[in-house]
């Protein structure tokens, strides 16, 4: 169809860029690997970001290092910095791209994070993003001064009301509480600072907040969670939802249907929140190069070793001494009760997965590796510059996303063929900004008002 | 002759007098600002400085000055970037923070700052703090001093946690990590525990460079610490670690003297006279009294009344001639500032030292 054919004719992709921390798909074994830690990467990472008009500039968060089996985990990529503090030093280094950092609402309160996202708001001129996330496993809370944990249920409680203090800090001084002159009688008039009171089931709290607000008003709030709870979570107070949403088509329509319907539900508009599934990217020449390549860099993510404890968490056993390049084990799997152990995965029966598993090596004939990867979750795109930016170009024109948050298979370089070449046919394409209009994160996103809720 | 003091500049707020802020060089919403941010890190930078602190604290300063204040960790990661041998230590307080958090952010300085971060460890009183963060207060000097005991404790071992070579990235056998180079910590102390290991590798200095008001810690767990008196006899100590004398300054500029300036700062609020030296009056006097401190002090933090004013004085005035003189040293390009304080790089306390080596037995 012609683009006049489109919901949204005139729509723009955004993009972000995920900067991953523990994972086993950024590839560390290849020579072009770099460091992980080493700040120079995400220097590296960023300002290619930015060099390609990127919206936004993600970290993760970590708040115990994964175990398996009893052990900590030994095959992937780990090791990160603190998010807000390495997004601090990183907005020094650049201008326009927002910065976004994965807080968790469990381990934090609001009188300290709401501070130090304000400060990262303030020291970037208006660029904060809070990607809002909750724990809910005790195992995460033994790092913790108040330990312990939440039930799954009082999570979002907690989030929700934790976002509803953020939100009075944020908004606790009049834009023209400090004094515009050094004669003047207060350095700030005490009348335009509010005193930000909370008793809620969650927090019993009385702030009084230091930091006035930021050229974007408020940081612009990220939320990840795909469940019911979740997705109401975001339809209710996110500007922005990550999804797992955005390599089929159908589904991130049906998902993006979903959530729309949601945000009426909670009297926003449908425009109020904008939809970037994370995806993995894979440029080619051809299509058949691009495959080719796809393939190498599954082997390269799905590693014997990596294959051989995926397998074992779904059996319940120890696989590490088999061989990950012949058949699938012949045991039943153990069924245990989940850990909360690499975070909070939770299995369904193993006796269903297995099956599934055994019925597909044996229709096309696959290794346990290759069947670890033939079932393992579809992350992306794969072909052509030009192929790649039609097809994205029909998604966020017929409303099945906004964009996409990207997660590059390498450190620091992984970025570079997405903006050398991706870009340009998407700018081509009339689908994605020639540059950046405004300054703040709120404005390269096209999010309305400046998030003040005074 | 004594070895050359250490250099270190207090940069929160306006400067030290309550009402700084009415002699600073720009309107005061400037104050929260990043070009501020930079511009006194590269002053201070500039001038030869070791060491800059970043004062903090979750509650608004009291009294007249400036109620505004951009977290110090924060500040101290953006000024990271915009120096290259400065030495950047934001103040943390121990009192009713994560250590787990505290550990993690100041770890992460240290990458940002590739080597030049440093903690300024402190315990925070006010029971405003404690509301405003829904716990129960701490009360006590002796309760304070458990806690930055405690917190001081977990963010070493967490630092430590991961041994230097812990990301083995061993193509052979698929592992990215070698297990028995993480360790978890186990803190239990009378108030919490934590389990690690840390989240953060273990930072480039190794253990970052920790710095307290004298009797905060227990002895030899700070690396400096900060001492008060208000005369240089005052001064005169010992103690496992290094010592870095408090001084207050206001110093004469072209334009007024020392004296004229805190009269007017006065009038609108006393900067009243507390343990710590304080020297008002020419640049010379300064370095006087610096080249006398060289003999009690391993260095000095200097407390300028008002940066916009005492900032450049001290960078055209007195440093340069201090370190002609040899009374102080210029950090140099390329050291960790564990390196410039003369202080070594630790091995992890976790790591195995009793390998024994073939042959040796």
């Amino acid at each position: 169809m012609s683009s006049t054919d489109y919901p949204r004719p005139h729509a723009q992709l955004h993009l972000g860029v995920f900067f991953q921390g523990v994972n086993h798909w950024t590839i560390w074994s290849l020579p072009e690997s770099g460091s992980q830690i080493d700040f120079s990467s995400f220097r590296r990472m960023i300002g290619t970001a930015e060099r390609g008009l990127f919206d936004a500039f993600f970290l993760g968060e970590g708040l115990r290092l994964r175990e398996s089996g009893g052990k900590i985990h030994d095959l992937d990529v780990a090791g990160r910095p603190d998010a807000i503090t390495q997004l601090a030093a990183l907005a020094g280094l650049t201008s326009r791209i927002g910065l976004v950092a994965t807080q968790n609402t469990t381990y934090n309160e609001p009188a300290d994070l709401a501070r130090r996202l304000s400060g990262l708001d303030l020291l970037s001129n208006g660029r904060a993003g809070w990607n809002v996330v909750t724990t809910d496993n005790a195992w995460t809370g033994e790092n913790f001064r108040r330990g312990g944990y939440l039930d799954h249920a009082d999570r979002y409680v907690r989030a929700e009301q934790f976002l509803t203090v953020a939100r009075q800090i944020w908004d606790s001084w009049d834009t023209d509480a400090i004094a515009t002159s050094t004669d003047a009688e207060d350095w700030a008039d005490p009348k335009g600072i509010a005193t930000v009171g909370a008793r809620t089931s969650q927090f019993d709290v009385e702030i009084t907040p230091t930091l006035p607000r930021s050229p974007q008003g408020h940081p612009v709030i990220f939320q990840a969670g795909d469940s019911a709870e979740g997705r109401d979570f975001a339809a209710r107070n996110a500007d922005v939802i990550f999804s797992a949403h955005g390599s089929d088509f159908a589904d991130a329509l049906a998902f993006a249907t979903d959530i729309r319907a949601r945000l009426r539900t909670a009297g926003r508009s449908e425009d109020a929140l904008r939809i970037l599934p994370g995806t993995e990217i894979v440029l080619g020449d051809t299509e058949e190069e691009a495959a080719e390549k796809a393939h190498w860099i599954r082997l390269h993510q799905v590693t014997p070793a990596t294959a051989l404890a995926i397998a074992g968490q779904v059996w319940g056993i120890d696989l590490s001494d088999r061989d990950a390049d012949g058949p699938l084990p012949a045991e039943d799997p153990v069924v245990v009760e989940p850990t909360g152990e690499m975070g909070s995965r939770r299995w369904k029966d193993p006796r269903e997965i297995v099956r599934t598993w055994r019925d597909t090596a044996e229709a096309r004939g696959l290794s346990l590796r290759e069947t670890v990867i033939a079932l393992g979750p579809q992350r992306g795109h794969v072909g052509t510059p030009a192929g790649l930016a039609e097809k994205f170009a029909h998604f966020v024109r017929a409303g099945a996303v906004d964009g996409f948050n990207i997660s590059p298979y390498l450190t620091p370089d992984g970025l570079d063929d997405i903006v050398d070449r991706l870009v340009p046919e998407l700018q081509e394409r009339g689908v994605y900004r020639e540059r950046y209009a405004g300054t703040t994160l709120r404005e390269h996103l096209g999010l309305a008002g400046s998030g003040f809720f005074r | 002759m004594s070895r050359p003091l250490h250099l270190a500049v207090e940069l929160d707020g306006e400067g030290a007098h309550p009402a700084a802020w009415r002699r600073a060089s720009h309107a005061p919403a400037a104050l929260l600002t990043p070009e501020r941010v930079r511009a006194l890190a590269q002053v201070a930078e500039n001038a030869g400085a070791t060491l800059a602190t970043f004062d903090d604290s979750l509650l608004p300063p009291d009294g007249v000055g400036p109620v505004g204040r951009i977290g110090a960790v924060e500040r101290a990661a953006f000024a990271a970037v915009h120096t290259s041998v400065l030495g950047l230590a934001p103040v943390v307080s121990t009192t009713y923070s994560e250590p787990f958090h505290v550990s993690s952010q100041l770890a992460s300085l240290d990458f940002a700052a590739t080597g030049r971060a440093a903690w300024l460890v402190a315990a925070t009183a006010d029971p405003a703090a404690a509301r405003s963060l829904g716990r129960p207060t701490v009360e006590g000097e002796e309760a304070l001093r458990r806690e930055a005991r405690d917190a001081g404790r977990v963010a070493r071992d967490l630092w430590d946690s991961w041994e230097d070579d812990a990301a083995v990235r061993d193509v052979d056998t698929g592992r990215y990590l070698d297990r028995d180079k993480l360790h978890y910590i186990d803190f239990v102390g009378e108030t919490y525990t934590v389990k690690g290991p840390a989240i953060v590798p273990r930072p480039p200095q190794g253990q970052l460079v920790v710095l307290a008001p004298a009797g905060l810690l227990p002895a030899g767990a700070a690396d400096v610490e900060l001492v008060e008196g208000r005369s240089v006899a005052d001064l005169a100590g010992d103690g496992p670690g290094l010592r870095f004398a408090e001084v207050e300054i206001a110093l004469d500029t072209p334009a007024h003297t020392a004296a004229e300036r805190l009269a007017d700062l006065d009038r609108h609020a006393p900067w009243a006279a507390g343990p710590r030296l304080r020297y008002a009056g020419p640049p010379g006097g300064l370095m006087a009294l610096l080249e006398e401190l060289a003999g009690v002090v391993d260095g000095v933090r200097l407390r300028p009344a008002v940066l916009d004013e005492d900032l450049p004085e001290l960078s055209a005035r007195v440093l340069p001639a201090l370190f002609r003189s040899g009374t102080a040293a210029r950090p140099q390009p390329g050291t960790s500032l564990r390196t410039t304080l003369g202080l070594t790089r630790p091995a992890s306390r976790f790591a195995r030292h009793l390998t024994p080596v073939e042959g040796t037995a």
